[in-house]
């Protein structure tokens, strides 16, 4: 894998103290620059010199940027507040729990010291085709290397792919939808405040992109709704190994339960596609029933069709169906428990 | 020093120089510049006074003492840690944030320095595994709890552990060893086993509570 070269290519490096100096950077060296939060992302690209930005704008010095407080009822969290302390915060813990447990679930606890929510959710795709510079769609060129007879494509996706089958890779990201969390972006025109289902953008949209994000652009906070504080939560991973290990899938789920039905609910998986998917379809369709393993299995079919598996991946459409059947009916006990 | 130049740190030794002996030089030239057979002339653009411009001297609070630097912009903590500082105890095992060997504490808590950039961590508090013994050599608890145990094998992997579990006892001095095994989960070994680590790391705990204790 990886090939351990001396040191990375020279760039020049800004650490602004401001959010105003830092689109300032941004908006001066547009697609020269590259914006780095905790970096873990970051260094692979550039240590394996597949991607060269000349400047890089390191967000660690702005203090306003980092952070979890208190807003209309919910909370705001600063885009480069680390995935540990969103771990450990004690409102997140205890109202939030599912963005608690996705945060934790990611990476080693190093990577959580140091890596950001900004930075989880803004990550680009493990594809490792693309990550080691072969010249693919999403990397501009005319072939997907993950998509033909003879590729290694068990990670890839299974929905939503146009010539490119990457997937999102983050664990926060479906927690977040699940939660109807906002996501604050400062434009070189102003503030603009966008769904999180909507930050996130597939192949079709944009091959080359993995969000909605444009050079000179910064993700600023993130804002949790009190609506959806204290629901029914149920996270799960499903990944090779319990640490360092990116989701071969996982799902989150929100539900508002009242006279034992399913009053209000959001759903999210991720790493079935190259956006995390919100079904709403399923959303719909469970609606007004009770969460038990019934209206589980109906949600599960409903939310594989149209599932595509590639030569090593099928194994992703039960997988999909079971999460999300575990998600609104719980996981039943086993017999002799 | 402008930035495409490189200084030859060792002038007047004999042509054949061991590494080590190239990389004590180097410590003892003062404030460190860069060491040519690692560290490629690196002009790229002329620096700018905008604000978060960054000056590649930098000093750097290194187990306690101020440590004056020459530190390129693309530096990764790990890399100044081991040749320019000559504290080499902390190991690069992959250099991808993938294996915890160059785990050091910054502000006590525990990061891969391979994936931080030296100019991050201006103003913070920087501990390796050299750090943790006290003045009079009396080793860190932790430390000895390695050696109580015979924790490890090769030892490639061991300051990263170490480090890592001090870090992690500063959240939770009393763990269980499910807990530990999961507070220090950003650890690889290659050759020897993680019971007979965890023994050790607990061994450690346990020396760290009893120390604190008297
Ligand atoms: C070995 C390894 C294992 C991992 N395992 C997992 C895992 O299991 N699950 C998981 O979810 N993640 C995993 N990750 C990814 C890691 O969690 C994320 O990379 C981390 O959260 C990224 O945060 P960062 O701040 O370090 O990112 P950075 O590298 O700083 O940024 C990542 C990307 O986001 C952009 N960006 C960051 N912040 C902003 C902002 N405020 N505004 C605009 N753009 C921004 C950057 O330009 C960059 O493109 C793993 C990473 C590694 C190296
Ligand atoms: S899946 Fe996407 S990123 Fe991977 S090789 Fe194909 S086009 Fe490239
Ligand atoms: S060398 Fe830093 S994590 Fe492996
Ligand atoms: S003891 Fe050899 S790598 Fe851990």
């Amino acid at each position: 894998m990886a090939v351990i070269h001396d040191v990375m290519p020279a760039f020049e490096l800004f650490q602004p103290p401001t959010v105003d100096d830092a689109v300032r950077l941004l908006g001066q060296y547009r697609e020269d620059a590259w914006v780095m939060a905790g970096g873990l992302d970051t260094f692979d690209w550039l240590k394996d010199r597949i991607k060269r930005p000349k400047v890089v704008v390191d967000l660690s010095q702005v203090r306003e940027l980092s952070g979890i407080r208190e807003a209309n009822g919910g909370l705001e969290i600063g885009a480069t507040t680390t995935l540990t302390e969103v771990v450990r915060h004690p409102v997140i813990r205890g109202k939030y729990g599912i963005l608690s447990t996705g945060a934790e679930a990611a990476a080693s606890p190093q990577i959580r010291n140091q890596g950001t929510i900004g930075g989880n959710v803004s990550q680009d795709t493990r594809c490792w085709y693309y990550r080691a510079g072969w010249p693919c769609y999403r990397a501009g060129g005319n072939t997907c290397f993950a998509d033909t007879p003879t590729a290694i494509n068990r990670e890839h996706a299974i929905l939503g792919a146009d010539r490119c089958v990457a997937v999102n890779p983050s664990d926060s990201a479906p927690a977040l939808i699940a939660l109807d969390a906002k996501f604050v972006i400062r434009t070189p025109k102003g503030e603009r405040v966008v769904d999180a289902e909507d930050y996130f953008i597939g192949p079709g949209t944009d091959i080359t992109r993995m969000n909605i994000l444009r050079p000179g652009d910064l993700l600023t906070a993130i804002r949790l709704p009190a609506d959806w504080a204290g629901a029914k939560f149920y996270f799960e991973k499903v990944r090779d190994r319990n640490v360092w290990d990116f989701p071969l899938m996982n799902v989150a789920s929100a539900m508002v339960i009242t006279g034992g039905k399913i009053e209000r609910i959001r759903l999210a998986v991720n790493a079935a596609a190259a956006r995390p998917l919100r079904l709403a379809a399923v959303e719909d369709a469970v609606r007004g029933k009770e969460p038990n393993a019934a209206t589980g299995e109906i949600a599960g079919r409903l939310a594989v069709q149209g599932a595509r598996p590639l030569r090593f991946n099928a194994y992703k459409i039960p997988l999909m169906r079971n999460l999300v059947k575990r998600a609104i009916g719980g996981v039943e006990q086993a017999a002799w428990a | 020093m402008a930035d495409h130049e490189i200084e030859q740190p060792v002038t007047s030794t004999p042509l054949v120089v061991s590494r080590r002996d190239l990389i004590k030089g180097v410590i003892a030239a003062g404030a460190v510049s860069s060491a040519s057979y690692l560290f490629r002339a690196s002009a790229v653009w002329s620096q700018t006074s905008a604000p978060g411009a960054v000056e590649r001297l930098v000093t750097l609070t290194v187990n306690g003492q101020q440590r004056r630097v020459d530190v390129m912009k693309q530096e990764t903590l790990a890399t100044t840690l081991r040749y320019k500082l000559g504290l080499t105890g902390t190991k690069i095992g992959c250099d991808r944030s993938e294996c915890g060997a160059c785990t050091v504490l910054i502000d006590d808590v525990p990061h891969y320095s391979c994936s931080i950039l030296t100019h991050t961590v201006r103003g913070k508090n920087i501990v390796t595994i050299e750090g943790l013994a006290s003045a009079d050599g009396k080793l860190h608890p932790v430390q000895q709890g390695v050696i109580d145990e015979q924790g490890f094998q090769c030892a490639f992997c061991m300051s990263g552990f170490i480090m890592a579990t001090v870090g992690y006892l500063k959240t939770n001095p009393n763990p269980s060893r499910a807990e530990l095994a999961h507070g220090i989960s950003g650890n690889l070994c290659r050759c020897q086993d993680y019971d007979k680590i965890l023994n050790a790391m607990m061994r450690g705990a346990e020396n760290l509570r009893r120390a604190n204790r008297v």
